[in-house]
Order: C-alpha cells, then sequence, then structure tokens
C-alpha cells in the first residue's frame, strides 16, 4: 500500500435543490402553496400559468405577464417558475397596500403588451421567441415600470436562501464551525491550469 | 465596572465615536489613568445580532440615515444615497472591515515633495514621516493581532481557495510581493479565539476572531472604571467659551431629549463625513465658517480611494466565499512607477462578496443573459478590489445642504466627489492587470464592475505643518483650537494605497500618548 499522501477532493457543491417539500413549504409566503395544494383541474394547465392563479392583488394575466418578465430579466434555464414567483411576492403584498405600485405594475404591463401587439400581433407574454421580448425590452428598460421590477428582483431573486444551493452557493456557515474543517482550502485543479 | 460621569464634569475628554479611532483612543486614554465619555450615534450590537447574511447586516449596521452623493462620480447615477458604506454602532466600521491591515509607505507622507505639483489637485506633504509613524505601526499591529507581522508575532492566515487562485495567477505574470496582513486571530489571542474561516468578516465577526473595537478597544477602557460609553448618542454641536475653548458637546439620545455634556477635550472621530460635518454645524458668531475651519480646510480633500472591482470565472470552483474575507493581496503595484501613465500606486486585494452582493454589485442595472450566465458560475469565479492612492482635490468634500435636514434636524450633508484623471488611468491598469492574473490560470471570462460603495473615507480635516494649509497639526490637534482633536481618517493629508484602518489605530496611539501627556503637563 502507498504510503503517499493522496490530497482529499474537493468538496463540490451539489448544485441542485434538495430542500424536501416539507422544507419547502416551511419557506412559507404565497409560493408556498403552489405546487403542494394545486387541484386536479390546475394541473391540467401549464405550469406557469397555474402559478399566475396566485396574483390575487394584481389579477392573474398581469402575474403571468410578470412571470415571464422577471424570467427574461434575470433568466435561468434551471431555474423553475415558482423561484420567479417567490421573487414576486413582496412586490404583490405591496401593490396590495400601495396603490401608486399597484398601477405602476398593472399599467406597465398593459404598455408593455401594447407595444408588443403593435410589432408582433401578440401579447408579450405569448410571443415564443426571446429574441422578440427582449427587443421590446430594450425599448421600455429604463422607465419607471422595468426598472423597479428589475430592482426588486436584484435582492427578491438573488437574495432567496431557496435558490442558493443552485449556484452552488453555501450561506451562513458559523452554526456549522466555519470552513475550517470543511474545504476552505481543498481546490485541487490549480496545478493542471 | 462602567465609569459614570456627571453632565457638569468638565474634567472628562469626550470622545466622539467608537470605532477605529475614537475606540482606540478610548483604550489608550484610559490606560494612561485619563477618564473619558464615548458618545457613539450608533446602538450597541453584540456577536448575538451578527447574522451570516450580507443583506440583513447591512440592514441592521449600515450608516443609512439620508446622505447625498454628488459630483461627477458614478454613485449619483448607481448609489445617489449611499455615498460610503459604513457603520453605524459600537465600534463603528470596524464591525465591517474587511480585517486588511496595511501599512502606508514612506512616500505617501510625502506626496507634495514625492509627485511635485499635480494639476487639479491639492497635494501636501504630512506634518510627520513614515519613521515617525513605524513604532506606532507595531504597535497597532500588536494590538489588532495582525496576522503574519513581527510585531504581532501571530502566524499568517493559512491560503483558502481564493488565495491560492490569485496567488498562483499573480506569480504565472511575475508578480511577487504578495500577501495577507489581515487583522484576525490565526491562534487564540487578546481574549478572543482563532479565526475558523467562516467568512462574513464584513458582516461582524460572529465569534470575534477579526478585530473590532467592539468587543477589544471598548470593553478593556470601560474594564479601567474610567470610561463610560453612551450608545444611541448623536452629538449635534460642539460648544465652546468665550476664548474660542471647545467646553462641551451637546448631543440628542436615543428618545432624542438633548444633554450638554462639557469636557476638557474634546476629540471627534465621526468618521471623514459625519466630524468635518459636525464641525461645519458648530458654527457660531466666533467662528462663522465652523469651528477649526480658519484654513476653510475643513470638509474639503475628500479621497475615498480609488476604486474598481471585477470578477473573473474560471475552470473549476473556487467558492471564494469559503475562509477569510481577504484573499491574495498583491502590493508590486503599490509601489511608485510613473511609467505606467499615472501618480501613486494601488493594491490588488482579493476580497470574497458572497452571492447576494455579487448580484448586486457585478453590474448595477445590469439584466440579461449577459448577468444571469455570469453568476451561474458563481461558484468558479474569483473577485478582486483594487485599491489606490485617490488625489486629494479641493472641490470634493463635504457640504451641507441648504434646506433638507435629517432625523436630528441638521442640515444632511451632501458627498461631492469627481474622479481626478489620475484615477482613471489607474484603474484602467489595476483592470488589465487583474485580468492577466486571472487569465494565467485560464479564467475563461473576467468581468469588470464600477466601483461599489466603499467604507474608506479619508481627508476632510488634514494634517498639515501651517495652519492655512489643513485642519489639524501632527497630533491631530486642531491648530485653531488646543483642547480640539481630529481623531478618525479624515486627518489623513493623502488616502495611500492602504486600507486605511491601521493608520487610523496608529495614529489614535500617538494621539493618546500626546493627549495623556500634555494633560499631565497642563498644557490642556
Amino acid at each position: 500500500m502507498s504510503t503517499e499522501h493522496t490530497p482529499t477532493p474537493m468538496r463540490i457543491v451539489d448544485k441542485r435543490i434538495t430542500l424536501s417539500r416539507r422544507g419547502f413549504l416551511k419557506g412559507g409566503g404565497m409560493a408556498a402553496l403552489g405546487v403542494g395544494t394545486l387541484s386536479a383541474s390546475t394541473l391540467m394547465t401549464p405550469a406557469r400559468e397555474a402559478l399566475a392563479q396566485e396574483f390575487k392583488v394584481l389579477g392573474a394575466a398581469t402575474g403571468n405577464t410578470l412571470l415571464v418578465l422577471a424570467r427574461d430579466i434575470f433568466p435561468h434555464d434551471r431555474i423553475s417558475d415558482r423561484y420567479y414567483l417567490q421573487a414576486l411576492e413582496p412586490l404583490e403584498t405591496q401593490a396590495a397596500a400601495d396603490d401608486k405600485l399597484k398601477a405602476l405594475l398593472s399599467e406597465g404591463v398593459a404598455a408593455l403588451d401594447r407595444l408588443a401587439k403593435l410589432r408582433f400581433r401578440k401579447t408579450y407574454a405569448a410571443l415564443d421567441k426571446e429574441s422578440e421580448r427582449l427587443s421590446l425590452l430594450y425599448v421600455i428598460e429604463h422607465g419607471a415600470f422595468f426598472q423597479k421590477v428589475k430592482g426588486h428582483l436584484v435582492t427578491g431573486f438573488y437574495d432567496n436562501k431557496a435558490v442558493w444551493p443552485l449556484f452552488g452557493y453555501e450561506g451562513s456557515s458559523w452554526e456549522k464551525g466555519g470552513y475550517l474543517n470543511r474545504g476552505f482550502d481543498d481546490i485541487d485543479w490549480l496545478d493542471q491550469a | 465596572m462602567s465609569a459614570k460621569f456627571s453632565l457638569d464634569d468638565d474634567s472628562v475628554v469626550v470622545i466622539v465615536g467608537s470605532g477605529a479611532g475614537g475606540g482606540t483612543l478610548a483604550d489608550e486614554l484610559t490606560r494612561r489613568g485619563v477618564n473619558v465619555v464615548v458618545l457613539e450615534a450608533g446602538k450597541h450590537y453584540t456577536q448575538a445580532d451578527f447574522e451570516n447574511d450580507e443583506w440583513a447586516m447591512f440592514h441592521k449596521i449600515s450608516w443609512l440615515d439620508k446622505r447625498i452623493s454628488a459630483g461627477g462620480w458614478h454613485h449619483t447615477e448607481t448609489y445617489p444615497n449611499l455615498p460610503a458604506w459604513i457603520v453605524k454602532g459600537v465600534g463603528g466600521s470596524t464591525m465591517h472591515f474587511s480585517g486588511l491591515a496595511l501599512r502606508f509607505l514612506p512616500h505617501d507622507f510625502r506626496t507634495k515633495s514625492t509627485y511635485g505639483t499635480v494639476d487639479g489637485a491639492n497635494v501636501l506633504d504630512w506634518p510627520i514621516s513614515y519613521e515617525e509613524l513605524a513604532p506606532y505601526y507595531d504597535i497597532a499591529e500588536r494590538k489588532m493581532g495582525v496576522a503574519g507581522t513581527k510585531a504581532s508575532g501571530l502566524p499568517e492566515m493559512p491560503p483558502n481557495n481564493h488565495y491560492k487562485v490569485i496567488a498562483a495567477g499573480a506569480k504565472k505574470v511575475g508578480y511577487t510581493d504578495i500577501s495577507r496582513p489581515v487583522a484576525s486571530n490565526t491562534r487564540p489571542n487578546d481574549g478572543r479565539p482563532a479565526c475558523q474561516q467562516i467568512g462574513f468578516c464584513m458582516q461582524g465577526c460572529k465569534i470575534s476572531a477579526k478585530w473590532s473595537t467592539l468587543y477589544s478597544e471598548i470593553p478593556r477602557a470601560i474594564d479601567t472604571g474610567r470610561a463610560e460609553l453612551r450608545p444611541q448618542s448623536m452629538v449635534l454641536k460642539i460648544e465652546h467659551d468665550k476664548s474660542g475653548k471647545a467646553s462641551g458637546v451637546l448631543y440628542a439620545d436615543k428618545d432624542g431629549r438633548q444633554h450638554l455634556q462639557k469636557a476638557r477635550v474634546v476629540c471627534v472621530a465621526g468618521n471623514s463625513i459625519e466630524s468635518p460635518r459636525l464641525l461645519l454645524n458648530s458654527a457660531s458668531s466666533l467662528f462663522p465658517n465652523g469651528l477649526a475651519n480658519s484654513s476653510g480646510q475643513v470638509g474639503k480633500n475628500y479621497m475615498n480611494h480609488t476604486t474598481a472591482a471585477a470578477v473573473a470565472i474560471h475552470k473549476g470552483p473556487v467558492y471564494m466565499y469559503r475562509g477569510f474575507d481577504i484573499a491574495a493581496v498583491i502590493s508590486d503595484e503599490a509601489q511608485l512607477n510613473p511609467d505606467r501613465g499615472f501618480l501613486g500606486g494601488y493594491h490588488l486585494e482579493g476580497l470574497a462578496l458572497h452571492l447576494p452582493f455579487t448580484a448586486a454589485f457585478m453590474k448595477p442595472g445590469g439584466w440579461g443573459r449577459e448577468v444571469s450566465s455570469a453568476l451561474e458560475q458563481y461558484d468558479h469565479m474569483s473577485c478582486v478590489w483594487v485599491c489606490g492612492e485617490d488625489m486629494p482635490q479641493e472641490e470634493n468634500g463635504i457640504s451641507l445642504h441648504p434646506t433638507e435636514k435629517d432625523q436630528y434636524g441638521l442640515p444632511i450633508p451632501i458627498v461631492t466627489k469627481t474622479d481626478h484623471t489620475n484615477d482613471a488611468a489607474m484603474r484602467r491598469h489595476g483592470l488589465t492587470q487583474w485580468r492577466k492574473v486571472s487569465e494565467a490560470v485560464g479564467a475563461t471570462r473576467v468581468i469588470d464592475m464600477p466601483p461599489y460603495p466603499a467604507s474608506h473615507n479619508m481627508g476632510t480635516n488634514r494634517m498639515s505643518a501651517n495652519a492655512r494649509d489643513g485642519v489639524v497639526n501632527k497630533w491631530g490637534q486642531t491648530h485653531d483650537i488646543g483642547n480640539l482633536f481630529i481623531s478618525d481618517g479624515s486627518q489623513f493629508t493623502s488616502s495611500s494605497a492602504a486600507n486605511p484602518t491601521l493608520t487610523i489605530v496608529a495614529l489614535a496611539v500617538r494621539q493618546a500618548e500626546y493627549i495623556a501627556g500634555a494633560m499631565q503637563r497642563r498644557e490642556l
């Protein structure tokens, strides 16, 4: 048997969401109700439209558009719509108590759809081609509506602990004793670089 | 064993602020037998309040009172009400301090002699030299427990993945001055434990391994029985007597009630935005332009370092967030070399950001696949902060808003900053060098980031040999008022490329020695 030191391989974070449904529900909020409580009939509809039903204040149609918009703003193909819904949830909650915000969002969606129909004869959310949707967003990206949604998503989306594993990010570490014995110095590919 | 002093006790030294300057001063004065009252605007947090969560801590401890960014810099657009990222709480910005404790270089104290006249800049030599400050740097490194320094005797911080990636690239491009002098215990020291590589050093060290006056200097001062700490005490005005000597400070407590604490000596250590603001707000019929402002330099020459940042995406995972937040620091470019097309120098400081801040700072205002495709490689990233010398310019500074007031009824400070042409050249050079360092170890994508709000604030009450050129003398004593001192980074005459905390602490130790001696000699 060789006595040569074999380096321990790097501790790699599995970039998948491994939260149990219980953990997911504990995450709370409107989105937690999502998949868990869907009725048989809603299972027949596409997932996004089912999730859009959760927008009680802004309405399902506006909600559906916001879900498409949120994904176009920060597109992550491996991340499901429910996390975009979680990101938008605080905006919906704020809109319930803030008429100005509610109007900004509703009118912003309406204006985006008007622009979409003028150019492509379809609503924004109904456009299949990302390039077509983006061509509309480049027109409105400096406006108050787009800025509000995008500004909110920077924290609404990326500060959601539920999505962190998908980025290989491990979050709070002090309760696990830090990384002293959990790979702070375990990089193993540098000599091949 | 906290002391309790009456408001009428005019034998005390009042220290405004409890961060690197004020906290150190409290410790060093009390150990020399001086009685002090420390007035701190913020709350008294403890490690139990610290979370490993970037945004939660940002909202909890940052100085979020409304401040306004003005001038030609990027911040007017990206961070209009957050000109600086500093802390409001006992311990001040030492809670958020990255831990990096670099010394100034000898030429930093002689910028006018070294650079000559610089167009558009107000460069001036310090009235002290590196040699005079060197013994106090030793003391500061010992107090702060700076890893890998002779003075502290503490071993170096063990390299983490992030350090290794940057150091390997740096060596490949020929850099040799690669170090990591960080103020965090590499073994139990000064009653605090050793670093556990938790990360989140800038969110308040959960186990107090990283130095902060919150749990080092302040409790030590209180234990002498000669210090009283009053948190949530916002100083509104410094009062003076008929002869023009400082006589006390007016402050508002947490309920907004105002109190006047009398004082034998007043030391201001509220950082480079609040300290000059306090002097300006203390204008009186005797001092219509603000206290200690006969030179007109109070609030001028604001410097916050020439900064830039960038991330590099590597072929393999790095997990830069694992371990101490400061990674390798490359200092080869801190040396003078005018051939590069700019004056002064810079450090390339590996500095880990966690995912939420990376998303916020990488491309402020950005969106789409350009942003999201990079963030999907977060686990493969390394990250640098370029920290370079910032030229003092007279028109950069702190002024008072003509009408808008804050919650204390005081005019809101406006922080005006416009880059010097030197800054752009330095920034470009720094980002190019970082790209080379990253590509040397195979990075496939390097993304330049605009500067994010700095915690480094300097120069707004600067030191000068002559009273006409600056606000304070070589002891930090104001030229105009003998018993009024400035004890923070606003004393800096030049910014150097080094993070300011170590120098603030060294100056505070030296100032305490002077104040205690002068009090004993009855000069104060």
